[in-house]
């Protein structure tokens, strides 16, 4: 009897140890790669043999890298804050306000972020080359916003329709207009779902590639993504994997750390709409 | 909450009910013509770009040729009658097929280890806040950098998976598995799967977490078999989260582009309809014809979620019948 329990629970800690070793390992093998130079990178390494940081200085002190990562901050931050000031307003009228249509305008926004990108990406061209944005930040502001404004909506509407409605008729009976409760009433409360639906756009908009590619054309406007998917050696042949690596583990372990602080709020987030119904 | 709603409609009268209407229009207004601007615009012009020979450098020039981009039916003069266009294009359907099949093996395989990784984190043991940080990192990790890093990892030459299958046995010789069009879908699946377990993972947990505890604890006095439980009481209650969970991750496997075009560029073996589209939209020159295509994906996409809702009575609007 307890032999068999101990087999069992040394069966689970087996399929736990497996899941870690199997989420981590990839990272941590970039990382292990991100230190090795010259030879040392044609040996598979299980351990890291030197920590050589040769591959974050030739990455770091690249004429385009630093800009490209300025870059993709500019266009994520400015992305987030726009869908967010437009998805706050927005979402009170859907959560708080009864009218009609409400249900079908609701599910036309989530299918709007279920969108294929690719089938928009004709039109968007078009869009982009007669405003003049081709190859430019903003072109990528507004391509993104067919993810991010559905989504922040969608999220920030689950987390409004949870707040309590006595706070909200309180308000109502001391006269103040839905502005007032917006602004004054809710955002408060609504500090926490924000930082998480922002952090989610923010992850979204930092990661995106289809658009990125398509919409810039010249090494200093790319967006990260785009710079790592092209970055070439001096030769054809020649895959500069330990730069790559370092690049990679460069955009990665700032995501990491936020998503480890906020990791609670992010699985709200996540299943937040999904799950609740 | 509905009642206590109407119940200040009644209260204060008609008119506060439509200033409040009346209010939420203009909180509306603005995302909704952002949402125009960005998304059906575009998706009206692809469509009609589909309909005409527009070529990428004149945007404009384009004439009117009706479905000829979708099929186009040409009788010569010796009296064979040809066919042409997407519809009959055998690198479309390759690519149809290709994405059907990735997107059906990897859902499977995602929501199957997503529940098996759910029901262990839903176990309460030492470590369990870790292990769950543990596996948000595949889903933290950009999509371009997970497809650069397993790129690496499954190098023919250097790849530590190789080294490791070797060292086990599992395999005679180094493979070079995105090169080889046998496993190249192999690799992509496992990029996918390995960067998307977790989401899936989050979703049923949440779902898991839904079920009172006391159901498993009669069904232990009881005394039945953790199997039967499994399959007889949780799966019927979880299903409606899992039945939205694999809708969000079905579509998004449908359109992938960026993993894809990563980690085995230009490999007829997994190249998908969105990576077909943007090729001939924007690489080939040939604007109209990838317009086409990208419309036909948008179309496959809109019957299968039709079909899926009305089939599965799923219910996305996280209003429950309220």
């Amino acid at each position: 009897m307890t032999g068999n329990k101990l087999l069992k629970s040394v069966a689970f800690y087996a399929l736990v140890v497996v899941i870690v070793l199997f989420s981590i390992f990839p990272f941590y093998y970039a990382i292990v790669t991100s230190f090795a130079t010259g030879t040392a990178l044609f040996e598979a390494n299980y351990f890291p043999k030197a920590f050589d940081w040769a591959n974050y200085k030739a990455v770091l002190g690249g004429a385009t890298f630093p800009r490209n990562i300025l870059n993709s901050v500019f266009v994520a931050t400015t992305t987030v804050v726009l869908a967010l000031f437009l998805a706050v307003t927005a979402s009170y009228a859907l959560a708080r306000v009864r009218f009609r249509g409400r249900g079908l305008l609701l599910m036309t926004i989530l299918a709007v972020s279920m969108f294929p990108q690719i089938a928009v990406l004709a039109g968007l061209f078009e869009l982009i080359t007669y405003l003049g944005l081709f190859n430019s930040p903003f072109a990528l502001i507004l391509s993104y916003t067919i993810f991010t404004l559905p989504f922040t909506v969608w999220v920030l509407t689950t987390f409004m329709r949870d707040l309590p409605v006595e706070i909200e008729e309180a308000a109502i009976v001391d006269g103040a207009t839905p502005w007032i409760i917006i602004t004054k009433v809710f955002l408060p409360l609504l500090w926490p779902a924000l930082v998480t639906t922002g952090l989610l756009a923010f992850i979204g908009a930092w990661n995106e590639f289809l658009f990125a590619l398509t919409f810039t054309s010249s090494e200093v406007t790319r967006t990260v993504p785009v710079a790592i998917a092209l970055l070439s050696g001096a030769s054809q042949q020649e895959i500069p994997w330990g730069p790559i690596m370092a690049a990679s583990v460069i955009v990665t372990v700032p995501l990491i750390i936020l998503v480890l602080i906020f990791q609670r709020k992010i699985v709200a987030g996540l299943t937040a709409g999904g799950v609740k119904g | 909450m509905t009642a206590s709603k109407t119940a200040i409609g009644r209260e204060s009268g008609l008119s506060l009910q439509k200033q409040r209407q009346k209010a939420a229009f203009w909180f509306l207004a603005p995302m909704l013509i952002a949402l125009f601007c960005v998304a059906a615009w575009p998706l009206l012009r692809t469509v009609w770009f589909s309909l005409t020979d527009t070529s990428l450098n004149n945007l404009y020039g384009g004439k009117w040729i009706g479905f000829d981009n979708y099929l186009r039916v040409q009788t010569l003069s010796n009296g064979t009658v040809r066919y042409k266009g997407t519809l009959v294009d055998p690198a479309w359907w390759n690519a149809v097929w290709n994405t059907v099949r990735f997107s059906v093996a990897s859902v499977v395989c995602e929501t199957i280890l997503g529940l098996i990784v759910a029901l262990v984190l839903n176990a309460e043991f030492k470590g369990r806040g870790f292990v769950r940080a543990a596996i948000l990192i595949p889903w933290a990790i950009p999509t371009i950098v997970s497809a650069k890093m397993w790129a690496w990892m499954l190098n023919d030459q250097y790849g530590i998976l190789n080294d490791m299958a070797l060292n086990l046995g599992l395999i005679s010789s180094k493979i070079a598995w995105t090169a080889n069009s046998d496993t190249a879908m192999y690799a992509v699946l496992m990029v996918d799967i390995w960067k998307t377990t977790p989401f899936m993972a989050l979703l049923c947990l949440a779902g898991l977490q839904m079920v009172p505890r006391d159901i498993y604890e009669a069904a232990k006095i009881d005394g039945i078999n953790p199997v039967k439980v499994f399959f007889k009481i949780t799966l019927p209650l979880i299903r409606p989260a899992l039945m939205v969970a694999v809708i969000f991750r079905m579509l998004d496997a449908l359109r992938i582009f960026d993993l894809i075009y990563v980690l085995t560029p230009n490999s007829a073996s997994t190249k998908t309809m969105s990576v077909i589209s943007r090729e001939n939209l924007i690489e080939f020159d040939k604007f109209a014809y990838g317009s086409a295509q990208s419309t036909l994906l948008f179309a496959i996409l809109a019957i299968f979620v039709s079909l899926y809702i009305w089939l599965g009575k799923v219910d996305l609007s996280g209003e429950g019948g309220k």
